[in-house]
């Protein structure tokens, strides 16, 4: 495996009485992309949010054990959360494009961060547009609404949004179910690109996207890590059973 | 309770298909053996066109992985069964063919003297080989590695039993003690005995990728 990016120690989640997170230990690697996959609530997106403290958020939930991002425990109480989530970034199921034109949605995040010079926010514009392979569809309407936009145009600017802040990590929480499915593979076509750049981690319910995409899958059931390894192990030989009859479509 | 009925339905046809094609080689093979030994031409004779029967089951075979692979898109044990299966049907359609090869070689040929030493070398080589046919197809449906693994083994003996007659040729053509053309003959059919084996070889070696996923101890995913 190559160099690990993130760490998971023993983590344990509770929402009130629910455990939801049985003592999860994993090593994301560093620029692959991972795909979580496994039957809704069995955590998988529950544990993504906790890769940028995105269950802080949720009243009841306690998180404890450690997410290690490059050497550093996010959940040390000295870690602000703000610049953790420009470190790691996020992609949500439904585009959600701010009610504003292209370009300043693009800026909005660089803007909050103090940047002001408008040679230097175009640059950033440009490069994030680039990087999420949307900017030769857009350039000549910069200024206008995002919501004009399609539905996989507006996911790409999403993307192009968490790029422009410089994150490292890039996490996904089925980033392309609510698109068609010419989208969808621009969209997967874009993650392959983003590896080389970001460590991208993804939540999907399409088993073949996790099989298309990704470099290592893990599979979640009732709160536990059932098994985690590379792609391919994982869909031509699992190891597990409940894997194994999970993938096949024999889970019950 | 397994969402997949259907699925699970054609995988077992599929099994079915690939064990009735093997055991349509196995019974051919058979004949053939009996044929030669008790001189039946009549019997022999019903060999020739098996192959075609052999490839009708082949494509057949193929046709329902394919259209599986394209509407199913398996994955993990299903995805190497269906591979596998895709794979094998050519080894043993072989297997149909060598028959046929065999059946015609010895209608031209004529009679084996068999209680000659070269025939019943042969003959010892036929018996080998049989059995390898019948459980590598047993071992590939029934997923079992074990034996699986017994056939690649056994493939030695019918290997070394093709080296005697290739000395046991050179030896007769030294001391002229059979006609040219019959010592010709019997390599070729010594041969294609040979190719049996390793065509049951190749077909226990799919058994065993279809449980491990390894191929000779290559991972093939």
């Amino acid at each position: 495996m190559a160099n690990s990016k993130i760490t998971v120690e023993s983590l344990n989640l509770h929402y009130g009485e629910n455990h939801a997170l049985k003592n999860v230990n994993m090593e994301i690697a560093d620029h692959a992309i991972t795909a979580f996959i496994g039957p809704s609530g069995c955590g998988k997106s529950t544990f993504l949010r906790c890769l940028n403290r995105m269950n802080d958020l949720v009243d009841g939930c306690r998180v404890e054990g450690k997410v290690i991002l490059d050497g550093e425990d996010i959940y040390d109480k000295r870690v602000d959360t703000t610049l953790l989530r420009k470190k790691v970034g996020m992609v949500f199921q439904q585009p959600n494009p701010f009610p504003m034109s292209i370009y300043d949605n693009i800026a909005y995040g660089p803007r909050l961060h103090g940047i002001k010079n408008k040679k230097e926010l175009d640059e950033i514009v440009e490069r994030s547009l680039l990087g999420a392979a949307i900017f030769e569809e857009v350039k000549d309407r910069l200024h206008k609404s995002a919501l004009g936009l399609s539905g996989g145009q507006q996911q790409r600017l999403c993307i192009a949004r968490a790029l422009a802040v410089s994150p490292e990590v890039l996490l996904m929480d089925e980033p392309t179910s609510a698109l068609d499915p010419i989208s969808t593979l621009k969209i997967e076509e874009l993650m392959e690109s983003l590896k080389k750049k970001y460590t991208v981690v993804i939540v999907t319910h399409n088993m073949q996207q996790a099989a298309r995409v990704s470099d290592d899958t893990a599979f979640f059931l009732v709160g536990e890590v059932i098994e985690k390894n590379a792609t391919s192990e994982i869909f031509a030989r699992p190891q597990d059973k409940r894997t194994e009859d999970y993938i096949t479509g024999r889970f019950g | 309770m397994s969402p997949r009925v259907l699925f699970e339905q054609d995988l077992e046809t599929l099994k079915n298909k690939v064990s009735e094609m093997g055991e349509h080689a196995e019974i051919s093979y058979d004949r053939m053996v009996y044929g030669i030994r008790e001189n039946k031409e009549d019997i022999l004779k019903t060999l020739l066109d098996t192959d075609h029967t052999m490839v009708d089951m082949q494509r057949s075979i193929e046709a329902m992985c394919l259209s599986l692979l394209t509407r199913q898109q398996p994955v993990a044990r299903d995805m190497r069964l269906v591979s596998a299966a895709l794979k094998v049907v050519t080894d043993i359609e072989r297997i149909g063919d060598h028959v046929a090869d065999m059946v015609e070689l010895y209608l031209r040929m004529g009679n084996m003297n068999s209680e000659g030493k070269q025939e019943k070398l042969l003959l010892k080589m036929m018996e080998e080989a049989k059995d390898m046919i019948h459980n590598s197809v047993e071992a590939f449906v029934e997923g079992d590695e074990a034996n699986a693994q017994k056939v690649v083994e056994h493939d030695d003996v019918v290997d070394d039993l093709f080296n005697d007659m290739k000395k046991e040729m050179m030896q007769a053509i030294r001391e002229q003690n059979l006609d040219a053309d019959r010592v010709v003959d019997y390599l070729m059919m010594a041969k294609y005995l040979e190719k049996v084996g390793d065509h049951a070889v190749n077909i226990a070696q799919w058994a065993i990728f279809r449980m491990t996923g390894d191929m000779e101890g290559v991972k093939l995913y």
